[in-house]
C-alpha cells in the first residue's frame, strides 16, 4: 500500500486550455466560410425528385430559384390545397414569374446575366401542367436555362 | 491616484464568445449542394414573323417519347417501360450497325475552344481538338439524332424527371463508352477540359422539350 500512495503523491499536470479558443475559433471559421444562409422560407411543401444523373450547379449566386408544390398545413385554408408557385417569399402565380425574372436580372451585373439559370424546385407530386405554364412564361422572359432541381440517388 | 502598470485584457472569455458564434453558425448552416438536369428552352418564336415552317427533320433522325396522364410511355409508337427505353435510346444515339430506319451520321470536325484564344486578336476562338484531328482527318460521325420529349399535362412531375434521368443517362453511357474508346477512361474520370469538350461534342445531348401542343384544352 505504501508504494501506491506514494506513486499517487506525484500530481498530474493540468491540461493546458490555452489553445482551446483557438481550436474554437478555426471551427468557427470554417463554418462562417462554408454556411450558405436559408434566405426563404418554404410556404408550401416541396420534395424534389430523386435522379442519379443529376449535376452540381455551377454557381449558386446565378440561381433564381422558383419553387412549386401545395401549401403547408396552416397555409391550406386561404391558399387551398391544389400546387402553387412560390417566388421569394410569397405566393405567386404564372403570370408573375416574368417580373420576377426581371427583377433578378438588375440584381446581376450585366457580364453575368446570360449565365443566370432558373432553378426549378418542384414537388414530385405536381402534375405537368402548371410546370408547362412555367416553362412558357420563362421561354417569354427569354430566360432560356433552366435546371430541374433534384435530389441524388440510385435508381 | 498612483499610477498603476497597465493591466492585461482578461481574455478567457473569448473562448465563450466564440463557442456562442459557432453553436449559431452550426445551427443555422445548410449544406446541401444544389444539383439538376440542366437544360436549354428553345427561344420563343417571334409573333412578327410569319410563320415559317417547322425545320423538316428525317423520321428516322427523331425519336418520339410520348407519357401520357397516367404516366405511360410511347415510344416511337410503342409501349415501353423505363429500363427497354434506355436501351432504345442507345440504340438510338450509337446507331451501332448502321441501320436505315436510325439516326443518320454527319461527319464533322471536333471544334472545342482555343486554350491560346486572346481577345481582340486573330486567333480563333474554337480549334479543333488534336486527338480527333489526327485519328479522324475526315471528320467524327457525329448522330443527327433528336430526342423528343412530349407529355401531356397531367403527366406527374415526378414521372418526367424519370424519363428525364434516363435519357441523360442514356447520353452519359455514350459518352461514357466514346471517351473509353478515344481517351481510355470514362468520361467523368476526364482530367482535362478540352478532352471533356470533345467528347460533349461527338456526343451531343439532344432532348427537346417540345411546345405543349394542347394549350388552353382541357
Amino acid at each position: 500500500m505504501a508504494k501506491f500512495s506514494k506513486r499517487n503523491k506525484k500530481s498530474v499536470p493540468g491540461i493546458s486550455t490555452a489553445s482551446l479558443p483557438d481550436i474554437v475559433f478555426m471551427l468557427l471559421f470554417f463554418f462562417m466560410v462554408s454556411t450558405s444562409m436559408r434566405e426563404t422560407e418554404l410556404k408550401i411543401k416541396v420534395t424534389v425528385p430523386v435522379a442519379s444523373q443529376g449535376t452540381k450547379l455551377e454557381r449558386k449566386s446565378l440561381a433564381s430559384n422558383i419553387y412549386v408544390g401545395i401549401p403547408l398545413g396552416k397555409y391550406q385554408s386561404l391558399f387551398g390545397t391544389e400546387p402553387r408557385i412560390q417566388l421569394n417569399d410569397a405566393f405567386a402565380s404564372v403570370r408573375d414569374i416574368p417580373a420576377y425574372i426581371a427583377s433578378e436580372r438588375e440584381a446581376r451585373s450585366e457580364s453575368e446575366r446570360p449565365l443566370m439559370t432558373a432553378v426549378l424546385k418542384i414537388d414530385q407530386d405536381v402534375k405537368m401542367g402548371i410546370v408547362t405554364d412555367i416553362k412558357q412564361e420563362l421561354r417569354k422572359a427569354n430566360a432560356l436555362k433552366i435546371s430541374y432541381n433534384t435530389r441524388k440517388g440510385v435508381d | 491616484m498612483a499610477r498603476r502598470g497597465l493591466q492585461e485584457i482578461n481574455a478567457s472569455s473569448t473562448a465563450d464568445i466564440a463557442f456562442l458564434l459557432l453553436i449559431f453558425f452550426l445551427v443555422t448552416t445548410t449544406m446541401n449542394v444544389d444539383t439538376g438536369l440542366a437544360r436549354v428552352l428553345p427561344p420563343m418564336p417571334d409573333p412578327n414573323q410569319k410563320q415559317q415552317e417547322d425545320i423538316k427533320i428525317k423520321k428516322r433522325n427523331i425519336f418520339v417519347v410520348l407519357i401520357n396522364k397516367s404516366d405511360r410511355l410511347l415510344v416511337n409508337g410503342q409501349d415501353m417501360d423505363l429500363t427497354q427505353l434506355k436501351i432504345k435510346a442507345k440504340e438510338f444515339i450509337t446507331n451501332p450497325n448502321r441501320l436505315e430506319d436510325l439516326p443518320e451520321f454527319e461527319f464533322k470536325p471536333i471544334l472545342i475552344a482555343n486554350p491560346d484564344y486572346v481577345l481582340g486578336t486573330d486567333s480563333p476562338q474554337k480549334i479543333e481538338h488534336p486527338h480527333f484531328r489526327r485519328k479522324y482527318p475526315n471528320g467524327y460521325p457525329v448522330s443527327k439524332g433528336v430526342i423528343s420529349l412530349q407529355n401531356d399535362r397531367g403527366t406527374s412531375y415526378k414521372r418526367y424527371i424519370e424519363v428525364q434521368n434516363v435519357l441523360v443517362a442514356a447520353y452519359n453511357e455514350v459518352r461514357d463508352e466514346v471517351s473509353i474508346q478515344e481517351f481510355g477512361v470514362p468520361f467523368n474520370r476526364l482530367v482535362n477540359k478540352e478532352d471533356m469538350d470533345a467528347i460533349r461534342a461527338a456526343v451531343p445531348q439532344k432532348i427537346s422539350e417540345a411546345e405543349p401542343k394542347n394549350i388552353g384544352g382541357k
